[in-house]
C-alpha cells in the first residue's frame, strides 16, 4: 500500500488510527460537516479552503499550526511571482503519454482549462505542474508499495506554461484510485495533483483535481477536509465532449481560480 | 505594465470563489524536485551562502516529506523577473528555489542575502511550506538578523510578541550561513501568514 503514514515511528496517532473503520471515520467527517452547516445557518462565513485542522485526516494532527495565521499585507517580493517560460518547459512536457517508447495503458484523456485570479484575470505565461498515479492507481514513487502494476510507459509527471488567456492543456491517462493507510480499507478517489503559480507569490498553491461522480468522494478525509459542498465541487473537473477527440481521447475541463491579486493593476490590464 | 506600489494598494476585491488547496501528499518527490532546484546561485559565487534548517512536527520530530520554496530579491534588493529557474545554468539568478527535505527533515538552499526592497525596510525571503499531512500551503518569511533597527520597524514583526517574532528571524552562523527552522506546531510554532483576498 502507498505508505501515507511514511515512517510511522513518529506518527503515534496514525498507528492507532489504522484500526478505525470507514464507518467511524465517516461519522467523524459527518459530525464536523454538520456543525459547519449549523454555524453557516447561524450566520458564520462560508469556508472556501480546506481546514488545516481536520483530524479525520490523521497525518494532519501533528502537522497543522494551532495558532491563528498572522494577517499581513503583502510587501514587495510577495506581490511578484517567479517568471517561467519556454526556456524552462519544453512543449512536449504537457503530453504524459509520449514520454517512453510505448503507449501507456489505460484511458487516454485530455484535461484543459484556464488559470484565473480572483478577479477573473487570466494568469498568462505561468508554470503549471502535475503528477499522478497510473491507470492502476500506482505512482512511480519509491515509497508507493501498492501492489498494482507499474506501467513502464507512464511516469505521470507533466508541466506546461499557460497561454495568453491563462489556458493550459495536458494529455494523460486517467489515474486509478488507490489505497492508503489513514484507516482500515481507506481509498483515495482518483485525482491529479496540480501545482500553480499566480502573478503574486501569495497566490502560490497546490491542489488536486478529481473526476465527476467518484463513489469515493464521501469517504475521503482529504477531499472532505473542505467542509463546504460548493467549495468541494470546485475541485471536480467537468466531462466536456468538445474536448474529447474523435477516436483518440476523452476530454475534461477544469478551471482554476487563485486567490485575489494584491497588486495595483493598471486600467488597460483590467477587465479582459 | 504591471506596477505594484506601496502607496496605492488596491484592496483585494475577490469576485470569483478561489479553488481550494489540497495537501501535496506523499508522492511529490519524483515530480516536483529537479536538478539544482535549491541552488539559486552557484556555491562558487562570491556572497553565496547556505540557508538551511529542519522542519518539525508538533511532537518535535523532523518531518521527512516536506517541500519548501523560497522567493527573494537579489543582493541589491532588485526583484528579478528572468526565466530559467527550472534550467539552472549556474550564472542566472532568478530569485526562486525549491527544496524537498531529506530523511531527517533537513533542507538547504544555496543563495545570497536578499537586499531590502524599499529604503529602510528589513530584508526578508518569502517562503511557502508544503508537506504531507498539511492540507493547504503555508506562507511565512525569513528575515535577516542584522539590521535590528529595520526589524524593529517592520510592520509584521512589530505586531508579534517577542517569542513569536523570533521564529521569523534567521540565525547567522559564524561562516555566514543562515539557519532557520520550521515548527508546524508546538511551543515555538513558526508564525505563518495570511494575506488579503486569500
Ligand atoms: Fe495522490
Amino acid at each position: 500500500m502507498p505508505d501515507e503514514t511514511f515512517d510511522d515511528s513518529h506518527v503515534v496517532v496514525s498507528s492507532d488510527a489504522a484500526a478505525d473503520t470507514q464507518a467511524s471515520l465517516s461519522a467523524e467527517i459527518q459530525a464536523i460537516h454538520r456543525s459547519y452547516r449549523d454555524a453557516v445557518a447561524a450566520g458564520a462565513a462560508e469556508e472556501t479552503q480546506p481546514r488545516i485542522d481536520f483530524a479525520p485526516y490523521r497525518s494532519s494532527i501533528l502537522r497543522h499550526p494551532t495558532k491563528d495565521l498572522h494577517h499581513a499585507d503583502p510587501e514587495t517580493i510577495e506581490l511578484w511571482s517567479p517568471a517561467f517560460g519556454q526556456r524552462d518547459v519544453h512543449e512536449l512536457e504537457s503530453d504524459l503519454t509520449i514520454q517512453h517508447n510505448g503507449e501507456p495503458l489505460g484511458e487516454r484523456m485530455k484535461v484543459r482549462g484556464r488559470v484565473l485570479d480572483g478577479d477573473g484575470r487570466p494568469v498568462c505565461g505561468q508554470l503549471v505542474e502535475i503528477w499522478q498515479a497510473n491507470s492502476a492507481g500506482r505512482y512511480i514513487h519509491k515509497r508507493d508499495q501498492h501492489p498494482a502494476p507499474i506501467d513502464p510507459n507512464f511516469t505521470g509527471v507533466g508541466r506546461c506554461i499557460t497561454g495568453a488567456d491563462g489556458s493550459y492543456e495536458f494529455t494523460t491517462i486517467k489515474p486509478g484510485p488507490y489505497p492508503w493507510k489513514n484507516h482500515y480499507n481507506a481509498w483515495r478517489p482518483a485525482h491529479i495533483h496540480f501545482s500553480l503559480f499566480g502573478t503574486d507569490f501569495t497566490q502560490r498553491m497546490i491542489t488536486q483535481m478529481y473526476f465527476p461522480g467518484d463513489p469515493l468522494f464521501a469517504l475521503d478525509p482529504i477531499y472532505q477536509s473542505i467542509t463546504d459542498q460548493k467549495a468541494r465541487d470546485l475541485l471536480v473537473a467537468r466531462y466536456d465532449h468538445d474536448i474529447t477527440t474523435h477516436e483518440w481521447a476523452t476530454g475534461y475541463n477544469w478551471d482554476i481560480v487563485l486567490s485575489g491579486s494584491n497588486r495595483t493593476w493598471m486600467e488597460d490590464e483590467d477587465g479582459e | 505594465m504591471i506596477e505594484p506600489s506601496d502607496t496605492e494598494q488596491t484592496p483585494a476585491t475577490t469576485k470569483l470563489p478561489a479553488t481550494p488547496g489540497q495537501t501535496i501528499g506523499p508522492f511529490f518527490e519524483y515530480a516536483l524536485p529537479y536538478a539544482k532546484d535549491g541552488e539559486l546561485v552557484s556555491q562558487a559565487r562570491p556572497g553565496a551562502l547556505r540557508l538551511h534548517g529542519t522542519v518539525y512536527d508538533g511532537q518535535g520530530d523532523p518531518i521527512p516529506d516536506a517541500l519548501l520554496e523560497i522567493w527573494q530579491a537579489d543582493e541589491d534588493g532588485t526583484i528579478v523577473q528572468g526565466t530559467g529557474s527550472l534550467r539552472r545554468d549556474g550564472y542566472t539568478f532568478t530569485g526562486w528555489g525549491r527544496e524537498s527535505v531529506d530523511n531527517v527533515g533537513c533542507y538547504a538552499f544555496t543563495t545570497v542575502n536578499p537586499g531590502g526592497t524599499a529604503p529602510g525596510s528589513a530584508p526578508f525571503i518569502a517562503v511557502v511550506v508544503f508537506t504531507r499531512g498539511l492540507l493547504n500551503k503555508l506562507h511565512t518569511r525569513i528575515y535577516l538578523p542584522e539590521d535590528t533597527e529595520a526589524l524593529a520597524k517592520d510592520p509584521v514583526l512589530a505586531a508579534l510578541p517577542e517569542d513569536r517574532r523570533n521564529t521569523l528571524i534567521a540565525t547567522r552562523e559564524a561562516n555566514g550561513d543562515l539557519r532557520w527552522d520550521v515548527r508546524l506546531q508546538g511551543d515555538r510554532e513558526t508564525v505563518f501568514l495570511s494575506f488579503p483576498g486569500a
